[in-house]
């Protein structure tokens, strides 16, 4: 009953566009979301499982050394304590996404400050609090760590080098020229909801209840930390209180809470708390990036070069992809790229709101505004004439763009024409400016598997592991099945978050609503065929609408053509050629009003656009809030996001929302969202692309770059906190 | 957090007998629950004082007001006379926290929140503070949100308050009881000790002793504003902060009571500034004097160095904006 289908050429049938139901790309509401509103959504930590018993993790109070608990036999006789876990199997990493396989375990040797080394259980969560708080951690030889990428040893990626041309020639010959570094700090995902599991054992079965996005592989890797057989894991994620990259992958509390459970024979809860998100999940790296811009006297590029520096702890491959848009987005026939990797003793450095894009197209974005000040010309003019025919390296062509639409457009809906010249603007102390940026993040379509079950009644079922991590998950997919299928919304049932069910690409990357989607929209057409097999027309003469099926100029119900039969099929997408046939991104535009404060020069955003083009728009409601989140974050990488590390010991000083500081209500000001009609045939038989990330690609860039016209003052080194804007007034 | 003993607190008497027996008092309870989860602090017992009729603001013989100390400072934030006759306590109520803690934590507790050092907060960090003797791990750490004026080597942690940094602007006085019975009150400034080699002593209250009410003096005549910079537009603590009451006449500054947050252990105010001001004619070269005698002994370490600058420009945009409106 499998529908197994490859995406190997592109998808030029179009078929959604002949549907009758009118569900795709209409702005509905999540139907979840009455639950999450009213509390009645359980997330991982509310379970109440019968005879559950509570865990605290601790933490290694250094980077290096032996851990030793100096009074493990003490606390181990605390009221209620019922066990002072210490185990080989223990994360000392959290997983990175799509891992599949144990992360590096075996956290008694500390290699940051914050790795969690022990966990302790007692009957209630305040009393094992209160234990893991009285234990004493102390490392024994240790020695003194790099912590800072600046003086770090590093590893060239010898995979991320390209020189193609001659960039120091094209600079040389350059009219104008742009060669400048800029630095980003690290950046917490900083989920509402803290990483939490509970686990419970029967027999040699474990079922954990945790939050996570990505199911298939969270399973496979905590069956591979306890080495035990996958089939013998359950994971349970219905519903997800943000992940933002954190949850991609396995972190430490889901194996503490399976061993704890196992050796107690009771189910065990852990949750971490807020410190230890900051201390022990994952961090975006730092980065510190120089780009090289060669330019003639127009602005029109003929050299591009890209050179940055990230870092992770020792053993870890995961290096912050920032160069993987400067590959495609600008002309330029002299390219240079390269990245290196310094090795330090901060916590694990992975995957965070837009891997890459999100701070490298931001610097490039920078400088493209420091080039078309001194070529002299209008920003969004300086990018529409670098926008390559075809990929500047390969030579492919794009799947689709409407980059320069969303340039123009965006231009238009802010009112960019009104721009103030530099420092030309002031209202009382408010110095007053506008900057723009364009945005850009690779597409990738998944392997992901549904069910789709035609009930007899009419009704239809939607089943995945995928994930709904407040993305829209459970909405878009009852609309692509209900588009399909010709019912009404409220008539598709949708579950999802249970690895019982059919894995699912899962939620990153910007892949899960294509990829996901695209398998039931697979199951769909299959059950579309064996309608129309039992009435002997062809699939593509059948029109499905609110529950009836209409052929041959004839009606009828839904349930009369099953008689009583239920349809269930299994749809299963891989990806194919179309993924290296053409270069696959999505575009847009971002435009930013500032006023700085000339005495304090704290930076308020005034109003934010964002033209974007990202294929079909699958739920034009939930595609919006995703690009309001990117942009809002964008707010947050531009003027107050960065884990502030002590620079003795690497540690996390700002581990809480107090001091970790995401934008607030108060510094989004009124944002809007323009989605530009696309298809993408290559992207996906539903001519949709990723969009949950476009949003913050670049998105800080347009907010930098508006204090310059406001002020005159570049700020390279992120945050442009106050500190640095008044260095420079 | 430890297990401890919770009483709630029938009268004054009974509560500051209890609180010179080793019990602390829990209001709001909105700073000492998370030093409590943290067990950064960890009071055996507790004694709650909500029910304790402290909870008015009443007008006093002389035109001020006093203020009892369980008025939260969402109440006292909107309230009328506050808000008519000292808009600069208001403005700085607004200013800290948000809408769900002002309407649980009060003025008394507000007085009394502990610092917010991120040193003070990490048990596994040596903190002077918290285990006196133990050093301080802030001063070559990260410490840009901590203090510039006012620290020893022993301490750099700041008063994270608006509220007390708009009171000790109007000369506000806090009143107090002791478990013998006995009275007495207490200027803002007089309340708080610095650092020295004892950081963990922030407060000359004895065992004991509970803040009733803070009395403001009747209202001046003169411009009011308080200005919070902080590194988000809510929700952040101040990195500095300007509480002005400024006064002209005839073209000169008849009055300018300033006091600074975000920058000292407890809330500023340097008379010299205030001296070097009165009766002069308002100008950039004054105010910048002004900037110059406030920070003359000020320091910072690091991360903290640019409150510096922003002081001294802070100070000039308020001083000007006061003097400015009062022109006009």
């Amino acid at each position: 009953m499998t529908e197994h289908f490859k995406m190997d050429a592109p998808a030029t049938d179009r078929r959604l566009d002949d549907m009758a139901q009118g569900l795709v790309g209409a702005p509905l509401d999540r139907p979840e979301g009455p639950l999450k509103v009213t509390g009645t959504a359980t997330y991982a930590n509310e379970w109440q499982v019968e005879g559950m018993v509570h865990g605290v993790m601790v933490r290694a109070p250094g980077n290096s050394g032996r851990v030793v608990l100096s009074n493990r036999n003490d606390v181990a006789k605390m009221p209620g304590v019922l066990s002072v876990i210490q185990d080989d199997r223990l994360l000392r990493n959290p997983a990175q996404g799509t891992a599949n396989k144990a992360p590096i375990q075996g956290p008694q040797q500390a290699a940051y400050l914050g790795q969690l080394v022990a966990v302790v259980v007692a009957e209630t969560f305040e009393q094992a609090r209160h234990a893991a708080q009285s234990l004493m951690v102390r490392l024994e030889d240790g020695e003194v760590r790099p912590v800072d990428p600046a003086t770090a040893a590093v590893e060239p990626q010898d995979d991320q080098t390209l020189d193609q041309g001659d960039l120091d020639a094209a600079m040389k010959d350059a009219t104008h020229s742009v060669d400048e570094v800029y630095t980003t700090p690290s950046h917490s995902s900083s989920p509402m909801e803290p990483h939490a599991s509970i686990a419970s054992w029967e027999g040699d079965d474990l079922t954990l209840r945790g939050s996570y996005q990505m199911l298939k592989y969270n399973r496979n890797e905590l069956a591979d930390s306890l080495g035990i057989h996958p089939d013998r894991v359950r994971i349970l994620s219905p519903y997800v209180g943000g992940g933002f990259g954190s949850k991609l992958g396995l972190a430490p509390e889901a194996v503490a809470a399976a061993i704890a459970a196992q050796e107690l024979g009771r189910p065990v809860s852990v949750a971490l708390q807020r410190p230890q998100v900051y201390e022990a999940t994952m961090r975006r790296s730092e980065t510190r990036q120089r780009i090289r811009l060669a330019a003639d006297a127009d602005g029109r590029l003929s050299g591009f070069g890209h050179d940055a520096r990230v870092s992770n702890l020792p053993g870890e491959v995961f290096a912050e992809p920032v160069l993987q848009a400067s590959h495609f987005l600008y002309a330029g026939k002299n390219r240079q790229m390269s990245l290196d990797l310094a090795r330090l003793h901060r916590l694990c450095a992975g995957s965070v709101r837009a891997p890459g894009e999100a701070v490298g197209v931001t610097v490039v974005e920078n400088a493209m505004d420091e080039l078309a000040q001194k070529v002299g010309i209008d920003p969004v003019e300086l990018r529409l004439r670098n926008i390559p025919e075809t990929d500047p390296e390969s030579g492919k062509e794009f799947s689709s763009r409407r980059f320069r639409e969303a340039l123009e457009s965006g231009a238009r809906a802010f009112g960019w024409a009104d721009r103030p010249g530099l420092k030309e603007r002031r209202e009382g102390e408010w110095l007053v400016g506008y900057g723009m940026a364009s945005a850009a993040r690779i597409n990738a379509l998944m392997e992901s598997q549904a069910r789709v079950t035609l009930q007899p009644d009419g009704r239809a079922r939607v089943e995945t592991d995928m994930t709904d991590i407040g993305t829209g998950t459970y909405a878009i997919l009852g609309q692509i099945a209900g588009e399909m299928l010709g019912l009404p919304r409220d008539r598709v049932d949708v579950v999802l978050g249970d690895t019982t069910l059919p894995p699912a690409a899962g939620s990153g990357g910007s892949w899960g609503a294509s990829s996901s989607g695209t398998s039931v929209y697979v199951a769909c057409q299959a059950i579309r065929r064996q309608l129309a097999d039992r009435l002997d027309v062809d699939e593509k003469d059948l029109l499905l609408k609110d529950g009836r099926v209409t052929f041959d100029n004839q009606t009828k119900a839904l349930g009369d053509v099953l008689q009583g039969d239920e349809i269930a099929k299994l749809g299963h997408v891989e990806p194919g050629d179309t993924s290296t046939a053409v270069r696959q991104a999505t575009f847009g535009a971002y435009f930013a009003e500032v006023a700085v404060h000339a005495a304090s020069g704290e930076t308020r955003v005034r109003r934010m656009h964002g033209s974007f083009a990202a294929g079909r728009i699958l739920n034009a409601k939930t595609a919006r809030s995703q690009c309001l989140g990117g942009m809002t974050f964008g707010i947050g990488i531009a003027l107050t996001e960065e884990i502030a590390f002590d620079p003795r010991d690497g540690h996390v000083a700002n581990h809480n929302l107090a001091e970790y500081h995401i934008p607030v209500n108060a510094d989004v000001p009124q944002l809007t969202v323009e989605l530009l009609e696309e298809r993408d045939d290559w992207a996906s038989p539903l001519q949709a692309k990723g969009i949950g990330e476009l949003g913050i690609c670049g998105a800080a860039a347009a907010i930098t770059n508006a204090i310059y016209n406001a002020t005159g003052v570049r700020v390279r080194d992120y945050p442009a906190t106050l500190d640095k804007v008044i260095a420079g007034l | 957090m430890r297990p401890f003993e919770y009483t709630r607190a029938q009268s004054t008497e009974t509560a500051t007998r209890d609180a010179a027996g080793g019990a602390m008092f829990i209001a709001g309870g909105t700073n000492l629950l998370d030093l409590m989860k943290l067990e950064v602090m960890a009071p055996a017992e507790l004694v709650d004082i909500n029910r304790l009729e402290l909870d008015r603001i009443e007008e006093t013989e002389d035109g001020g007001l006093r203020i009892g100390a369980l008025v939260t400072n969402s109440d006292l934030a909107n309230d009328t006379r506050v808000r008519r006759d000292w808009p600069v306590l208001s403005r700085a109520l607004l200013a800290g926290a948000s809408g769900q803690l002002r309407n649980k934590a009060t003025t008394g507790g507000n007085l009394l929140q502990r610092t917010r050092c991120l040193y003070f907060y990490d048990r596994a960090m040596a903190c002077n503070k918290r285990e006196p003797g133990s050093g301080c791990s802030a001063r070559e750490g990260f410490n840009r949100i901590l203090a510039i004026l006012g620290t020893s080597e022993h301490c750099i942690a700041t008063h994270p308050s608006d509220m007390a940094v708009a009171m000790r602007a109007l000369d506000a006085v806090v009143e107090t009881v002791k478990d013998d019975g006995s009275t007495r009150r207490l200027n803002l400034d007089d309340l708080y000790l610095l650092p020295g080699d004892r950081p963990d002593r922030e407060t000359v209250l004895e065992p004991g002793e509970l803040i009733t009410a803070v009395v403001l003096p009747a209202p001046v005549a003169g411009r009011q504003t308080y200005r919070k910079v902080r590194d988000r537009a809510s929700y952040a603590f101040a990195l500095v902060s300007v509480a002005g009451v400024v006064a002209m006449e005839d073209g000169r500054i008849t009055r300018a009571d300033l006091a600074f947050g975000g920058v000292a252990p407890k809330p500023w105010r340097d008379p010299q500034v205030e001296a070097l001001l009165v009766g002069q004619t308002p100008s950039e070269a004054l105010f910048e004097k002004a900037a110059d005698q406030l920070l003359a002994e000020a320091e910072g370490f690091g991360a903290n160095d640019f409150k510096l600058p922003l002081t001294r420009r802070t100070l000039v945009s308020v001083l000007t904006e006061l003097t400015q409106e009062a022109r006009t």
